[in-house]
């Protein structure tokens, strides 16, 4: 990486603001924290947004009329305005919080799903998913009878466009869901002409984002994608938030899935009504703290700027792929080119099974993830149990990499391996 | 409190224009699904479009109650245009209070009413969505 770079983005200040980066993994080894894909650290805004909250205005949001009430709506309500600008979503309605990504698509396949798919259609999802992109249609499939087909993955870690091409092509394709970032190859998919050709085809597009929105700008009307769903936790929020965003149009046809208080108009016991949007969506008392604190993220975010908290992750993972060929017996899989990949490199390493690698890891302060990683189909397709996954974020720094490889060569060490 | 100034105190007691017209040409019921009050307008059209007779009915706070009666008085004789062109900060302004903004829903009922009645819910989000934010 060049000097230029780390000069122009400051990540030692960037670092001082996340508490957790700065104590001890182990007693005098510090934490390296490269397990980003799964949940990013928080800053300390966020932290402090959420302690305000509970201390200061803590109140149930939209019936209040008492000042805490007023102020606890106010700022979950101005949360919503946060993320709509954020995404480019074209209204606040289109904004629906949710608990995570897993529950926005399980919210479209509930809802949308569920009233639209019926036996002869088809929902094309893809090999790399996550559980969650497979697991709900999976579900539903059952109870429908629709067909679920999968793109496969290249050589390369990327969609196979042909075969993409080929299943819309034989037609009955109702919804395309794929992943905008793979959580274990990088991969970051051609959403733009993915959803174009989706719709060539007569299908609507779902996006899971959870990967790409902490990491690059995202703008859902420029990817003209229909749904888009990803989660807080991953980009310095809070757990339990997410983010469904929805054409309004679709959202307005769409029935609601949960039921219960605040997504009613009216309610008698022979039937209710529904209230707008995005209320429809958000049964019960919602996650008030979390969409604050997302709020508070996404401001934390546009700080940096997304273009230069990308910029920085590209180096980061072209230094570390350059770094990792160097170590003998390491192979790293998805896309070989770092523009083509977000900061995700799963690898694995000759003789070592993948949970011994992050225990010696994490025994020198690093974190990082070892299993399947959520995408079991995805593992089966490249032949493997397990690897372990390095990922970064806005914080992390290329002396961290060089611990990671110098890491690697401790576990080869401590397996009596050479080289 | 200034909430409950003088004026919104006398159309919410003396409520102007309530009750039902019937025949009407506008029959619609609004409802704020934050606190479940409803509001129902009538509205009944002379033969150049000017609201000739108008009535409403509803259960609800003071605000929603007066902003109603207020509204009523304002656009009775009017033209549908002249109506639809009421803007949410013209009831602020005939209610004179600041509102917060879980009780905007309670002023704008009314208004909602109107527009929706007059020319259906797209309408209403189209010209007035922010103003319910």
């Amino acid at each position: 990486m060049s000097d230029t770079q780390t000069q122009a983005y400051p990540v030692d200040r960037i670092r001082a603001d996340f508490p957790i980066l700065a104590q001890d993994h182990h007693h005098g080894t510090p934490l390296i924290y490269l397990d980003n894909a799964a949940s990013s650290q928080k800053p300390l805004t966020v932290i402090e947004a959420l302690d305000d909250y509970y201390r200061r205005y803590n109140a149930n949001v939209h019936r209040g009329i008492h000042k805490l009430s007023e102020e606890a709506t106010a700022a979950y309500e101005k949360a919503r305005i946060t993320v709509k600008t954020f995404i480019n979503a074209a209204s606040k309605r289109e904004i629906i919080f949710t608990r995570g990504t897993t529950e926005g698509i399980n919210l479209v396949a509930q809802t949308w799903g569920r009233a639209n798919l019926q036996p002869g259609d088809v929902v094309v999802a893809s090999v790399m998913e996550h559980h969650s992109n497979i697991v709900p249609w999976q579900i539903l499939a059952q109870e429908k009878g629709f067909s679920l087909r999968f793109v496969p993955v290249t050589g390369d870690g990327q969609l196979d466009p042909d075969a993409y091409r080929r299943l819309l092509d034989a037609g009955d394709v109702k919804l395309v869901t794929l992943m905008h970032t793979s959580n274990v190859l990088g991969t970051i998919n051609p959403v733009t002409e993915l959803a174009q050709m989706a719709h060539e085809a007569g299908a609507l597009i779902l996006i899971d984002g959870a990967q790409s929105v902490p990491h690059m700008p995202i703008d859902v009307q420029a990817l003209d994608v229909d749904f888009f769903a990803f989660s807080g936790h991953k980009m310095c929020g809070p757990t339990g938030i997410g983010v469904l965003y929805g054409k309004r149009h679709l959202l307005d046809a769409m029935p609601p899935w949960m039921g219960g208080g605040d997504m009613i108009a009216r309610v008698t016991l022979e039937g209710s009504t529904w209230n707008d949007l995005p209320y429809k969506f958000e049964a019960g008392t919602p996650i008030i703290a979390g969409a604050i604190g997302l709020g508070c993220a996404i401001d934390y975010l546009t700080s940096l700027g997304m273009e230069a908290i990308h910029a920085h992750e590209q180096a980061l993972i072209q230094y570390a792929l350059e770094r990792l060929s160097e170590v003998p017996g390491v192979t790293v899989y998805g896309p070989a080119d770092a523009a083509y990949k977000g900061a995700v490199a799963a690898f694995t390493l000759d003789g070592v099974h993948a949970h011994d690698v992050a225990q010696i890891l994490d025994s020198q302060g690093i974190a990082v993830r070892a299993g399947h990683h959520c995408a079991m189909p995805l593992h089966d397709d490249l032949g493997l149990n397990a690897t372990a996954r390095a990922s970064f974020y806005l914080y992390n720094t290329v002396s961290e990499v060089d611990a990671l490889i110098d890491g690697l060569y401790a576990v080869k060490r401590a397996f009596g391996l050479s080289g | 409190m200034d909430m409950y100034r003088e004026n919104i105190l006398d159309h919410a007691q003396h409520q102007r224009n309530k009750g039902i017209v019937e025949p009407a040409d506008v029959d619609y019921e609004a409802e704020n699904a934050l606190c479940g009050d409803r509001l129902r307008l009538t509205l009944r059209l002379d033969a150049s479009g000017r609201i000739e007779a108008l009535g409403w009915q509803g259960a609800g706070c003071a605000i929603s109650q007066a902003s109603a009666s207020m509204l009523g008085e304002a656009i009775l004789g009017k033209t549908v245009d002249e109506a639809l062109a009421v803007t949410r900060q013209d009831i602020l302004d005939m209610l004179g209070i600041p509102l917060t903004m879980n009780r905007l829903k309670c002023a704008l009922l009314s208004l909602k009413a109107l527009n929706v009645g007059l020319r259906g819910v797209d309408y209403w989000q189209q010209a007035h969505e922010h103003d319910e934010d």
